[in-house]
């Protein structure tokens, strides 16, 4: 058994115990009446024991948060600060975004400038006390192409729909047939264009969703013939002769677990059993790096909403910071006891959660690798997580089928989702942030009120003071709406920039 | 729910003995019984270990399933070799058995004819992955499409409908009023299970959405109109259609209306129509038919039971539909009988009364004998049969005596007809031998010597059918010939298992041609759990012999009583005859359920030698069976509980 790390972790590593001041006074008044120094030794030498001042906690409040396999964590391990606001927005002018839809309906011209405006103000007048330094990471530059995106971004929005508990988003399932090799892994792009799985069989299979099919670039020889000033040459650049719906990414030889586009939709990420982080081009549809450095499974990827660097978590336990173009990583955030499950990206870039078969969820600064947040109350290794858009909550889903809510600046519980009766794979929330998604193993996608299940938490000074959660009898009042499939698991939720949610998850009846 | 699902912590510790068997396999003769507690402690922290990272694969793949390849991958963590040729094509590979008060699992390996395997046409090449999107709710909405599961399910409306009383019972409230929040009251049907238990009010309505009401107009004037390829397209998406809930009361006053209307009219062809859209309805999996009875059966009983159905009852078939009709009544009443709503009681007390009545016209006197007929011989052993002289009497008035009218002499034919057909084959069961004529006449009336007639080709047609039983029976229950080398032609052929009783021919050798030459196989389906393995002996000369017979291998060399496999030969099958209590004899012309049989228990562990199993199977059996081929062609595996094995 010496070459458990699980059990050295055990041995080397003190269990954390939360325990009031009273408490932890009459636990030692009756050690020491009962001269049990044995019992008093072992607490001495494998727990912490975190002391706080103030009303002992009620045992569902203990419950909730215990089950982490390092017991819960300390009261100074959250107490960093975390900037979670969002960044500021680069400026772009906007000029020609209005011109099409003045011409499509007059009358409405006069309201729809107006909100716009106050909307794109508001976020580049005033600086987010909580945010971090807008070069706090250095960020690539924005290209041309990429405030071509933002425009058509901003233009989504605005038709957006509002969402809420009496609006209820409407869902589309991609289902995966005949997928006998097991889907693994999905990702769906920024613009809803193109869906990409991870199969049990190491390929990763890239499909247009559009009527736009995918093309190659033509190969150098041809590409030198191409006129390089001319106006089209964009269009000339691509093969038309590969155009199809779908490609097929050979190069992986073990199961896909992750995969994860990047925000200009020009790359694809994927991570495999055998151990390495490979970088696809969506041009040439060839694999263009292999990250090597986790050797043992790595179990999810995913790109920084911003581009250019990236996350990778696995079975090594250590979370790794990549940039694209260095072929070894950046950061290296090691601390978590187990396998680590899943990475996720704060929308600020700034920072790094990452959810791990220890049943923790840490977050950490990217800027100085430090653990900044640990929260502690799963009972089961987490698979998937989702930062609100407004990257002030950060929601967490494991194989107890429990979603827990949690606030990022006061390093909180806020809520525990009760509802789903199989591991949930996917949490997304609505682009506005009023509706969290759930996709979970027991074939079913379910629809969360956030709104509510924040609200209550911004006026209650009490939790914010003592750290204690105070969860609701009964979060069922939080749901909106349960969606079965017939037989589908729900392994990746997607909104669409006008809020449209996509569900995707592979069909197989024998396995 | 985590709570639940939580694993109970175990500490489960391999078995001494497993060390030791082990060891024994490797070479190792004597182990000390303290290195096999350190052993058996090490090797069960170690798959434990393996087992907890191979389900963090499974995890990661988005199965609940664990498999082959998820071990596999663990092994590799650790640095160790995969086990090689161990991918499985079922979940669970192994086979179980027991007999002689032990219980083994073991991992089965079928003989495998390379010929066959070359000679089978290649498998039909896999689709490649596609995607398929579809809306999985519509603004909160699930819409009632194939793709996605039916808004209510089958069970729920059953329940609905035959216990109304406990959906609004307090109790009953689990979480359903939260999941309706958001939706309009008049769309909660279409939404979640429980909510619909809750709300009495939904369940009343049935509003129908603009494309729900261009369905159902669509479904209607199809399912009535004169296009048949469009009549069957609309029969069929009525058959098959999970989201016809909300139209069924709509369907149900169509069809009672049509009906209705079509009588009056004499319409016969729509009059067909309309029952085809019942039958479809019926047959709908997803539709629970009870709460629309009320309009639906006496639809159908009027298009049994009237008296003119057709313009030209004398050239019209309408006798087809009686037939059709009373089909589906019978269904009816075998689906939706229960105590409480008595249908098939109160249908038969209906039939009965008109069937008495003297001045009942014989068509109406055919639907009613039809109707009847077709719930099953016991009805027709009560109700028909003892009616037979009286029916007898009154058709031969009509075809001997002065011809009184075209449409009676029909009509008369036609019950005559329909009484012979339905009563000789329960005739032929119940009663005994021999068929005389001169006793039928004195039993049944003016019909006995037709009826002894039919009785007689009804037996001869049971006996063929009994011996075509007995083939299928063979072959189908044989789904893994490990034994009898002449079968490579029927493996992995597995069917649905026969409610029939397996007749033992008592002849000791059994041509192999009945044996090869299985009935048209129906589709290969994937093998019922097998829990038994079992061969039974129809050998005479092995049945005198009541004692019970172990078999080994000749080379080895450990008891047979220990589960530890032997060190030579890794191959030891163990044959046991089990006193059936009977004779051989009894067995042979058994039919009963009960038919005491006598069995060979196979017992075989897994053999990596390529040693046959038939062969290592033959060779050291007694005289007694006989020589290699004898045993292979009467005997039989049978890897499901068949009647005859179920005392195991």
């Amino acid at each position: 058994m010496r070459g458990n790390e699980t059990l050295l972790d055990f041995r080397t590593s003190k269990f954390v115990l939360r325990i009031s001041r009273d408490s932890y006074q009459l636990l030692k008044r009756h050690l020491q009446e009962r001269q049990n120094n044995q019992i008093w030794n072992i607490i001495q030498e494998h727990l912490y024991i975190d002391i706080f001042d103030g009303m002992p906690r009620s045992k569902s409040q203990i419950d909730s948060m215990s089950g982490s396999l390092a017991g819960e964590a300390k009261r100074e391990a959250n107490k960093a600060k975390v900037f979670y606001g969002l960044l500021k927005e680069p400026e772009i002018e906007v000029p020609l975004d209005d011109e099409d839809e003045e011409a499509e309906n007059e009358e409405g011209k006069p309201k729809k400038k107006k909100p716009k405006k106050d909307s794109m103000g508001s976020k580049s007048k005033k600086q987010d006390p909580n945010a971090p330094q807008q070069n706090r990471i250095p960020l690539p530059e924005l290209k041309d192409s990429d405030k071509l995106d933002k425009i058509m971004y901003m233009k989504e929005a605005t038709k957006r729909i509002r969402l809420g508990p009496d609006n209820l988003p409407s869902i589309c399932f991609y289902t995966f047939l005949n997928a006998y090799q097991g889907l693994t892994a999905v990702d769906i792009t920024d613009d809803s264009s193109l869906i990409a799985g991870g199969f049990a069989d190491s390929t990763v299979r890239v499909w247009s969703v559009t009527p736009r099919k995918l093309r190659a670039v033509k190969s150098a020889t041809d590409l030198s013939l191409i006129d390089k000033e001319s106006e089209d040459v964009l269009e000339r650049i691509m093969d038309e002769k590969t155009a199809s719906e779908s490609k097929i990414l050979y190069g992986h030889n073990g199961p896909v677990y992750g995969i994860s586009f990047s925000p200009d939709r020009n790359y694809l990420l994927s991570c495999s059993e055998d151990g390495t982080v490979r970088l696809w081009s969506l041009q040439t549809f060839t694999c263009l790096v292999c990250y090597k450095g986790h050797n043992y499974p790595v179990w999810d990827v995913q790109f920084s909403p911003h581009g250019y660097y990236f996350t990778s978590g696995g079975h090594d336990r250590v979370a790794r910071l990549w940039a694209t173009d260095h072929y070894q990583p950046l950061r290296m955030f090691a601390g978590h006891l187990a396998d680590i499950t899943c990475t996720r990206f704060h929308p600020n870039s700034n920072y790094l959660a990452t959810g791990s078969a220890d049943r923790t969820v840490r977050l950490w600064d990217i800027l100085n690798g430090n653990c900044n947040r640990i929260f502690t109350g799963h009972k089961g290794p987490i698979h998937s997580l989702a930062f609100s858009p407004n990257g002030k909550f950060l929601a967490s889903g494991a194989t107890d089928g429990r979603v827990l809510l949690w606030d990022i600046g006061r390093g909180l519980m806020i809520e525990e989702l009760n509802g789903h009766t199989d591991t949930i794979y996917a949490l997304k929330f609505s682009r506005d942030g009023e509706i969290l998604a759930s996709g979970s193993m027991d074939n079913t996608v379910r629809l969360w009120d956030a709104v509510k299940a924040f609200d209550d938490i911004e006026t209650d000074d009490f939790t914010a003071a003592t750290g204690h959660v105070h969860l609701s009898e009964n979060s069922l009042e939080l749901q909106l709406g349960t969606y079965t499939s017939k037989s589908t698991p729900v392994i990746h939720l997607h909104f669409t920039r006008r809020n449209l949610l996509l569900a995707a998850g592979g069909c197989y009846s024998p396995f | 729910m985590a709570e639940e699902r939580r694993p109970k912590p175990c500490s489960v510790i391999l078995p001494t003995e497993s060390m030791k068997a082990i060891a024994e396999s490797m070479g190792v003769g004597q182990l000390q019984e303290e290195s096999c507690v350190a052993l058996s402690e090490e090797v069960s922290y170690r798959i434990k270990e393996i087992a907890q990272d191979a389900l963090k694969f499974m995890h990661h793949g988005k199965r609940r399933k664990l498999m082959t390849s998820d071990i596999d991958y663990a092994l590799k963590l650790k640095n160790v070799e995969p086990l090689y040729g161990f991918q499985s094509q079922e979940f669970i590979p192994f086979r179980f058995a027991s007999g002689g008060g032990r219980e083994l699992h073991f991992y089965e390996e079928k003989e495998v004819d390379l010929s066959d395997i070359i000679n089978t046409p290649l498998p039909r090449v896999p689709l490649d992955v596609s995607l398929k999107a579809h809306w999985l709710s519509i603004e909160g909405v699930q819409p009632a499409i194939p793709e996605n599961p039916p808004p209510i399910s089958k069970e729920q409306q059953k329940t609905e409908s035959t216990e109304p009383l406990k959906a609004v019972k307090p109790g009953q409230e689990e979480e359903g009023p939260i999941q309706g929040k958001g939706q309009g009251a008049a769309n909660a049907e279409n939404k979640g299970k429980e909510k619909c238990v809750v709300r009495m009010k939904a369940r009343s309505t049935h509003e129908l959405s603009v494309e729900q009401q261009l369905y159902y107009k669509e479904i209607t004037e199809a399912c009535v109109g004169s296009c048949e390829a469009k009549r069957a397209e609309a029969l069929q998406s009525i058959a098959t259609d999970p989201g016809l809930y909300q139209m069924l009361p709509r369907f149900s006053t169509f069809i009672s209306e049509g009906v209705r209307v079509n009588v009056v009219q004499n319409n016969l062809a729509l009059l067909i129509y309309l029952m085809r859209m019942v039958k479809a309805l019926m047959d709908n999996p997803t539709l629970y038919l009870e709460k629309y009875l009320h309009e639906l059966i006496p639809a159908v009983v009027t298009c049994i039971v009237s008296k003119q159905l057709c313009l030209r009852p004398d050239m019209d078939n309408h006798w087809a539909l009686r037939d059709f009709a009373a089909r589906l009544m019978a269904q009816s009443c075998k689906t939706f009988s229960t105590t409480n709503n008595n249908i098939q009681s109160r249908i038969t007390k209906t039939f009965t009364k008109s069937l008495l009545d003297e001045k009942t016209q014989w068509t109406t006197r055919y639907g009613c004998i039809a109707g009847l007929a077709e719930l099953g011989p016991d009805v027709i052993k009560t109700l028909i049969i003892p009616r037979l002289s009286v029916e007898g009497s009154r058709i031969k008035a009509v075809s001997e005596g002065p011809v009184v009218s075209n449409i009676d002499k029909i009509g008369a034919d036609h019950v005559q007809s329909l009484l012979l057909k339905h009563c000789a084959s329960v005739i032929a069961k119940t009663r005994p031998l021999p068929d005389n004529s001169d006793q039928y006449r004195t039993d049944y009336g003016y019909l006995g010597p037709m009826l002894c007639s039919h009785v007689v080709k009804a037996r001869a047609q049971a006996a063929l059918q009994a011996q075509q039983v007995n083939r299928t029976t063979l072959t189908i229950t044989q789904p893994r010939p490990t034994l009898t080398l002449s079968q490579g032609g029927v493996s992995g052929v597995s069917g649905p298992r026969t409610p029939n009783i397996i007749k033992v021919p008592s002849s000791l050798t059994l041509p192999v041609q009945t044996l090869v030459s299985a009935r048209p196989v129906t589709p290969t389906q994937p093998s019922p759990p097998a829990t038994k393995y079992i061969v039974m002996s129809t050998s005479a000369a092995a049945a005198t012999t009541q004692q019970v017979i172990t078999l080994s291998s000749a080379r080895s060399t450990s008891p047979i009583t220990s589960p530890a496999p032997s060190s030579a030969s890794t191959m030891q099958p163990l044959v046991k005859l089990e006193h059936g209590g009977a004779s051989a004899g009894a067995a042979a012309t058994g039919a009963g359920g009960s038919r005491p049989v006598q069995k060979y228990i196979v017992v075989s562990l897994p053999s990596a030698a390529s040693e046959t199993k038939g062969a290592s199977l033959t060779s050291p059996l007694p005289a007694s069976s006989g020589p290699a081929p004898v045993l292979d062609s009467s005997s039989k595996t049978d890897r499901s509980d068949s009647p005859g094995a179920s005392g195991h």
